[in-house]
């Protein structure tokens, strides 16, 4: 009977990894392309993609491709500009996000259900169809900066930060997370002659881990693969993220070689950011069913 | 230290009333008990009193000040929740200094008051621990080390007991009583268990759907019910009911009787009765007798209950209706058999007739 039903047991953790491993094939093929083209003349690469060859590290490997791709475009600065944008955006929006959501949830005042509803509409708002009255208004706004009180915010960091800090989508994943939260414990903090401010910082953050990484990955990823907007307010290179910057391999004749270089390149912050908040961040998806 | 008065205080949500005009005086240093069933508002006024719930109108004052629109830090309460809503990423010592922290206390009164509230709670080896490695006993005492830690003027408990299995229900029933006598201060304490609400109260007050029942000591309560939901709610197995008419009245004893009770003089303070009333007679299971010298009236026994020190007899009567009765020794009765069946009439409790409690409220 044992042995049975061992037999039975080890037979389908065999299917279930197999199917497991099909399927993380599938996702890792592209990843695995790319990488893999990234060391090869373009040419080569041509004539590999049609066999499995494409997939592996075989004929005139080399690191030509990385130097050609420092030389065609600032590649680091495009790196460091969003890092920047994206570091600076995800901190302020869990910030100010979480703060929002705690309102919502926390707090009784006048109007908060009709305001919070307001907020999830937006959600079905396209970025794309506000882009442009977006352009017009940031490109008139005020800024003090270094150089004193200018106006219009084009060809800047803060441009392409502040209007992204705030979103329906990351308050209402606060605002769900901070529901099951039991109120007792907020209670228990207010009667303990806690404010508003001390039960937020002490009480509730403290205990969002979960759902704070999951809002830092969904905002990262967003921020970091921002492409219509950087694009559209900054027209100077100095200031413009790694999305844009591809551009520059698609100018006058495309080096394939180049191009995955540069998307190999740009994927290491992505992946090092998920490796460092992937605990937290499978915790949250199971206990709140969201994910990226 | 604090005297509590809540007068005329009222709640409601929307058109719904919740605490329907409630006045109650708490003196300073009482342990005051709300008890009722569930829904009846009892914990509505707690919180109310806590500061966690506004206050539709009516006057609620500690100490001699009025309260009704300060926030909770600033009425000198400190409250035990149901849950016991620890902190769960701090330690016992965190938990416990919690208020004082908020306070801005220094390290080393901290440390010296949450010394102190550990040795009363015994829980000195806790100190370091984290919350998810506590049983639920260890995590209430954390939950009432916070509370007196601050010496606050006014201890509130919301079902305090009610997570605890019943073995360590009983110790820490005790300890919060023996912790009352130690600190000396005013406690108000919400449950539906009368037995916690007899035990630990100087002062019962009993609700039923936002209103008083009946205010007292709980002896007064038990021997004195005022109306029918307190003479059901409070004692166990709870008293019995028996409509009767009223035949003759003589001062403060009256004579009634039933279809199936022959004639009996019974104590009757909540009169005037007239004679040809009807009238309902409560008897307390604990004051019936079963000794065929005493017969009143004559039942079946239809089921027995041996709980080794007392014997509980459900009696069929002739009637239909069925009869509890309480007896103080390990009695073996055969169900079906015929049993005489008597009481005390001076222990007897007449009442106005009015609908009848529903069996089992609490």
């Amino acid at each position: 009977m044992a042995m049975i039903s061992g037999d039975n047991h080890g037979l389908r953790l065999a299917v279930r990894y197999t199917v497991l491993a099909l399927i993380a094939l599938i996702f890792i093929f592209p990843l695995v392309f790319m990488v893999m083209s990234s060391f090869k003349p373009d040419q080569q690469l041509l004539v590999d993609a049609s066999s499995l060859r494409a997939f592996l590290p075989v004929g005139d490997i080399s690191l030509n491709n990385y130097s050609a791709a420092f030389e065609r475009a600032p590649v680091g600065l495009f790196v460091f500009n969003s890092v920047l944008v994206t570091g600076v955006t995800v901190a302020l929006s869990l910030l100010i996000c979480s703060a929002a959501g705690f309102a919502f949830v926390f707090i009784n005042w006048k109007g908060r259900g009709v305001i919070l509803s307001v907020l999830l509409a937006t959600l079905i708002v396209p970025f794309e169809t506000i882009a442009i009255p977006m352009l017009l208004m940031v490109s008139k706004l005020p800024w003090l900066g270094m150089e004193g009180l200018t106006w219009g915010w084009l060809n800047s960091y803060h441009v392409q930060i502040i209007p992204f800090i705030a979103d329906g989508l990351t308050i209402f994943l606060f605002v769900q997370y901070f529901k099951d939260l039991p109120g007792e414990l907020i209670e228990a903090a207010r009667v303990e002659g806690a404010s508003w401010f001390q039960i937020y910082r002490r009480i509730v953050m403290p205990l969002s881990g979960p759902i704070l990484a999951t809002a830092a990955i969904l905002k990262f990823l967003a921020m970091y693969n921002q492409y219509l907007w950087p694009l559209m307010v900054t027209q100077e290179e100095g200031y413009r993220p790694v999305m844009v910057g591809l551009q520059y391999f698609f100018q006058l004749n495309i080096a394939w070689g180049e191009v995955m270089a540069y998307l190999s390149l740009i994927t290491l912050p992505v992946l090092g950011f998920y490796l460092y908040l992937q605990k937290a961040f499978i915790a949250s998806i199971a206990s709140t069913g969201v994910k990226g | 230290m604090a005297k509590i008065s809540l007068k005329n205080i009222k709640k409601s949500y929307g058109n719904v009333d919740v605490i329907k005009g409630v006045d109650i005086e708490i003196e300073d240093g009482e342990f005051c008990v709300f008890v009722g069933p569930s829904g009846c508002g009892k914990s509505t006024l707690l919180r109310m009193i806590a500061g966690l719930e506004d206050i539709s109108a009516g006057d609620l004052v500690i100490g001699k000040t009025q309260v009704n629109d300060l926030p909770p830090s600033q009425r000198g309460v400190a409250m035990v929740f149901q849950s016991y809503a620890i902190f769960p990423h701090m330690t016992v010592r965190e938990n416990v200094a919690f208020g004082l922290t908020i306070a801005g206390a220094s390290k080393t009164e901290k440390d010296a008051k949450v010394a102190e509230a550990a040795r009363i709670l015994q829980m000195e080896h806790l100190l370091d621990r984290r919350p998810s490695q506590l049983s639920g006993g260890q995590r209430q005492r954390v939950a009432i080390g916070r509370a007196i830690v601050r010496k606050p003027q006014v201890f509130l408990f919301d079902e305090p007991l009610s997570n605890l299995d019943a073995a360590l229900r009983m110790d820490m029933r005790m300890e919060i009583g023996k912790l009352h006598q130690q600190l000396g201060a005013t406690m108000v304490y919400v449950t539906h268990d009368q037995v916690e609400a007899m035990t630990l109260a100087d002062k019962i007050v009993v609700l039923k759907d936002g209103k008083v029942m009946q205010t007292g000591a709980p002896m007064d309560l038990y021997h004195n019910p005022a109306n029918l939901f307190v003479a059901g709610f409070l004692g166990a197995p709870s008293m019995n009911f028996m409509n009767v008419e009223v035949v003759g009245v003589k001062g403060d004893v009256a004579e009634v009787s039933s279809p199936v009770l022959g004639k009996v003089r019974v104590s009757a303070k909540r009169g005037p009765f007239a004679v040809g009333e009807a009238a309902i007679l409560g008897l307390r299971p604990q004051y019936i007798t079963l000794e065929s010298g005493q017969a009143l009236m004559t039942g079946k026994v239809a089921l027995t209950e041996r709980l080794g020190a007392e014997t509980v007899v459900d009696i069929g009567l002739g009637d239909g209706t069925s009869l509890i009765a309480a007896l103080p020794q390990d009695t073996v009765y055969s169900v079906g058999s015929d049993i005489a069946v008597g009481f005390d009439g001076d222990k007897a409790h007449l009442f106005k007739a009015e609908t009848l409690p529903e069996k089992g409220a609490h």
